[in-house]
């Protein structure tokens, strides 16, 4: 047993640049950019309101990509993900099963969640 | 240590029993357990489904029962909880906590319930007479969980 409990999980409603991170490629970078494919999982209400359970994000790998890097990148799709990502918003964000804050790294295969507020018990 | 997620009931008397079988240093048992209730939030309640997060729930509650170790003076500790779709007077979850003296006890099984509600990634989603409706977390289990 050496997983650490989180004591407190960061919530994530802090304003975030809109700057889709899609588009910060420059207009003479390689035809191929690399990305980072994630897993990502929606929970409960969100995957309700998203209209789907799981997906395949592409990020670029032009520096660390973050949770904030998805974030962001999530919310310039617009519509329900501008809504419900927006900051204010309280959901919670766990990488591979494991709460996690707005800088925390990600890597390509790893698995990021979106929680809304838990209400179990 | 026990942590099981389950659609399936439990027998609290048997797991009960199991939890302190063949430890004579025990001397207090303190259990908890969550129920479906039939009205919340001034609306009946007909059913209430709970889903979870298939692995990190697991490591939660794993984490969650490790802190309660390091916390207080205890011996062992099962936590129990169920998914799928319950009915009023269902039972959801089990706690149960075995030290040498009542007080180590009650504060664990308190603790662990506490930081269940905040921390497991559970949702549940009541069915009323006017539809569907996720439940909304509550302040008074943040503040509940930020006393320990």
């Amino acid at each position: 047993m050496e997983r650490r409990l989180h004591t407190k999980p960061a919530l994530l409603h802090c304003g975030l640049p809109m700057n889709d991170a899609t588009t910060a490629a420059k207009p003479d970078a390689p035809r191929a950019v690399a990305t980072t494919q994630v897993r990502v999982l929606y929970l409960a209400r969100l995957r309700e309101a998203l209209g789907r359970g799981a997906e395949t994000v592409a990020l670029p790998t032009d520096g660390d990509a973050s949770v904030a890097t998805l974030v962001a990148q999530l919310r310039a799709r617009g519509g329900a993900f501008a809504h419900e990502l927006a900051p204010g918003r309280a959901f919670r964000v766990a990488v591979n099963q494991v709460m996690a804050a707005q800088d925390t790294t990600i890597h390509a295969g790893d698995e990021v969640a979106f929680l809304p507020p838990v209400t179990g018990g | 240590m026990t942590v099981r997620v389950q659609a399936e009931d439990f027998d609290a008397g048997v797991e009960i029993a199991r939890l302190r079988a063949r430890d004579a240093r025990v001397g207090a048992v303190a259990t908890f357990i969550g129920t479906v209730r039939d009205v919340n939030d001034a609306a009946r309640v007909d059913a209430l489904t709970l889903e979870h997060y298939p692995g990190m729930t697991e490591k939660q509650l794993e984490a969650i029962v490790a802190e309660a170790r390091t916390r207080f003076d205890i011996y062992d500790a099962l936590v129990i909880h169920r998914i799928g779709t319950l009915r009023p007077t269902d039972q959801i979850v089990l706690v149960g906590v075995t030290s040498a003296h009542r007080g180590e006890a009650f504060d664990a099984c308190r603790f662990l319930m506490d930081y269940l509600k905040t921390r497991a990634p559970f949702w549940k989603k009541e069915r009323t007479p006017e539809g569907d409706r996720w439940v909304e977390a509550r302040a008074s289990d943040d503040e509940a969980a930020a006393r320990w």
